[in-house]
């Protein structure tokens, strides 16, 4: 945030910075809202299709498995790994969106590679419970699990649960990208030269909001 | 950061509180999911808690979550209150939608177990003759 602001601020007349953001900055809010919309209206169709549903699959006979741990049942505890590890890289963004500020090149790369690591070892999660769910005959068009009534599910759940966390794994690659050509930049000390970190802070809301997301799948898919 | 046009040297003296806040912001959110999965746990095992109760907790909790991340995290908390509101009013579409397509989803259920065929016997006496308005 180096946007040296002028004393005299002309808030609505196509003065510098109405908002005290720079432009992109701003932008990327705008994009993360549609994007907003876009995740909330898979998720209320999800949940329309649930709610007009007489009966739906329960998620802690689906998720239940935990790699290395065979048949051992144990509902909720992958998926909480994941979450952790997303908020865990959310926090080293900030962090990094912090040494930006105060300049430390060293310290912004540092952390920029935590999430980096961060956001490859979800994925690496998400691979892995999505290789065992197909292994057990999920997969769009198929369902296997019953609901908990007893009677044969219709593939409504499966189909909702691959599209939205696809979407959200595919918003997180994209996240992933983001950062390794900003910490290439960073290496390279574009940055430096430019005077400011913001392009830093830029991919950091991005990469919050994949967290702020998967806030919202975890509890849909996981909790509900 | 309603300060932000003043020297460089004035936010490096903010260091220590400010990665202080990021780490508390940490902490609740793992808090707060720990006890999520707690609470589930507990309704898995013990029946603890009814359905009803659990799910609305769950969501008070995912929206304190949210909060969280969008204001700390992703600095909101801390910009100027227009941004603010550019962001975040025309997200109170979702209360609409949400109210509106649930309602509507619970509807159609409420047909569907009504107007399977063959089920309850008083259904296919009378709705054909309501049904028509």
């Amino acid at each position: 945030m180096d946007t040296a602001v002028t004393a005299k601020k002309k808030w609505w007349a196509g003065g510098y910075s109405p908002f005290n953001v720079s432009y992109g900055k701003l932008m990327m809010w705008y994009f993360l809202m549609s994007d907003a919309f876009t995740f909330g209206a898979l998720l209320i169709a999800y949940g329309t299709i649930r709610f007009s549903s007489t009966s739906w699959p329960d998620p802690n006979e689906v998720f239940k498995s935990f790699p290395g741990m065979g048949h051992a049942e144990l509902p909720l505890m992958f998926v909480s790994l994941m979450t952790f590890i997303l908020i865990m890289s959310s926090v080293t963004m900030v962090l990094a969106v912090h040494a930006g500020h105060m300049r430390d090149r060293k310290a912004v790369a540092k952390w920029l590679m935590w999430t980096i690591v961060g956001g490859i070892a979800f994925l690496s999660c998400q691979a892995w419970e999505w290789t065992h769910l197909f292994h057990e005959g999920a997969w769009w068009g198929r369902n296997p699990f019953h609901n908990v009534d007893g009677t044969a599910a219709s593939t409504n759940f499966t189909n909702f649960f691959f599209t939205i966390t696809g979407f959200h794994g595919l918003h997180v690659t994209s996240g992933v990208v983001l950062n390794i050509v900003i910490l290439a930049n960073v290496l390279k000390g574009t940055y430096d030269q430019r005077g400011h970190y913001e392009m830093v802070e830029k991919v950091g809301l991005y990469w919050h909001f994949v967290d702020l997301v998967w806030v919202f799948v975890f509890t849909c898919f996981y909790l509900l | 950061m309603e300060h932000t046009h003043t020297a460089a040297g004035h936010e490096s003296a903010h260091t220590d509180s400010s990665t202080k806040s990021i780490w508390r912001t940490f902490w609740i959110l793992l808090c707060i999911t720990l006890v999520e999965v707690g609470l589930a746990f507990l309704h898995l095992e013990y029946g603890f808690l009814p359905r009803v109760l659990l799910n609305a907790i769950f969501i008070g909790l995912t929206l304190v979550k949210a909060f969280y991340i969008v204001a700390e995290f992703m600095h909101l908390g801390h910009e100027i209150k227009n941004l603010i509101m550019t962001v975040l009013v025309p997200l109170l579409l979702f209360v609409w939608f949400i109210i509106a397509f649930l309602y509507e989803g619970d509807s159609w259920k409420n047909m569907r177990k009504d107007l399977r065929p063959g089920t309850p016997v008083e259904v296919q006496k009378v709705a054909p003759a309501e049904k028509h308005h």
